[in-house]
């Protein structure tokens, strides 16, 4: 266990809040996919801390395939914002 | 000296990942967001997860801390590419004080 990783932890947890504020507020609909996008990032970096805090592998592997999920979700969005069919 | 490198890693992700996050707030313009977004995932994730890794010594943890934050790098830029021109098709409005919009003077 090392523990100066809580400390990071923290720190990733209150950017998430922070991140959380503009896609509450966010105007636009791309406004709040950017910053659910920034989220998404912070938590799999939290996933993998926890990983490592716990040494556990299961915490790694959850987070390779929410990391892949969240680039097929911004890319899905991104079509549909474009106004296009997915898949073509 | 390699806990060092490591501190000094997980400091520097943690500082982005908090000046990313309140880019994302403060900035003006959905443009200038995805620039502070690519400061959380880049800056605030990849650093974090190296400096995680190192840390935790190497062993099969890092090899996959690594497969992650590579991953990350090469598909943020996809994904904010993506985000951007969709984003400039259904007309979101530049900034007021922004002042060039190359896309719209290629398209008329």
């Amino acid at each position: 266990m090392i523990h100066e990783l809580i400390g990071v932890l923290i720190a990733i947890f209150g950017a998430c809040i922070i991140c959380a504020v503009r896609a509450v507020l966010g105007p636009t609909a791309p406004d709040r996919v950017v910053a659910i996008d920034a989220i998404a990032a912070l938590m799999t970096t939290s996933l993998v801390l926890l990983g490592i805090y716990y040494n556990a592998s299961i915490y790694l592997d959850v987070a390779l395939v929410y990391a892949f999920l969240t680039f097929i979700g911004t890319l899905a969005i991104a079509k549909y914002l474009e106004g296009k069919e997915v898949g073509t | 000296m390699i806990a060092l490198v490591a501190y000094v890693l997980l400091g520097i992700g943690s500082a982005c990942a908090l000046i990313g996050a309140m880019g994302i707030v403060r900035f003006p313009d959905v443009y200038n967001r995805i620039h502070a977004n690519t400061v959380v995932v880049v800056g605030g994730a990849i650093l974090t997860m190296m400096g995680a890794g190192i840390l935790g010594g190497l062993n099969i943890f890092t090899i996959k801390a690594i497969v992650i934050a590579v991953f990350l790098f090469l598909t943020n830029p996809v994904s904010a590419h993506a985000i951007a021109r969709a984003a400039h098709r259904s007309k979101v409005k530049l900034w007021r004080r922004s002042v060039v919009d190359k896309l719209e003077e290629e398209k008329s």
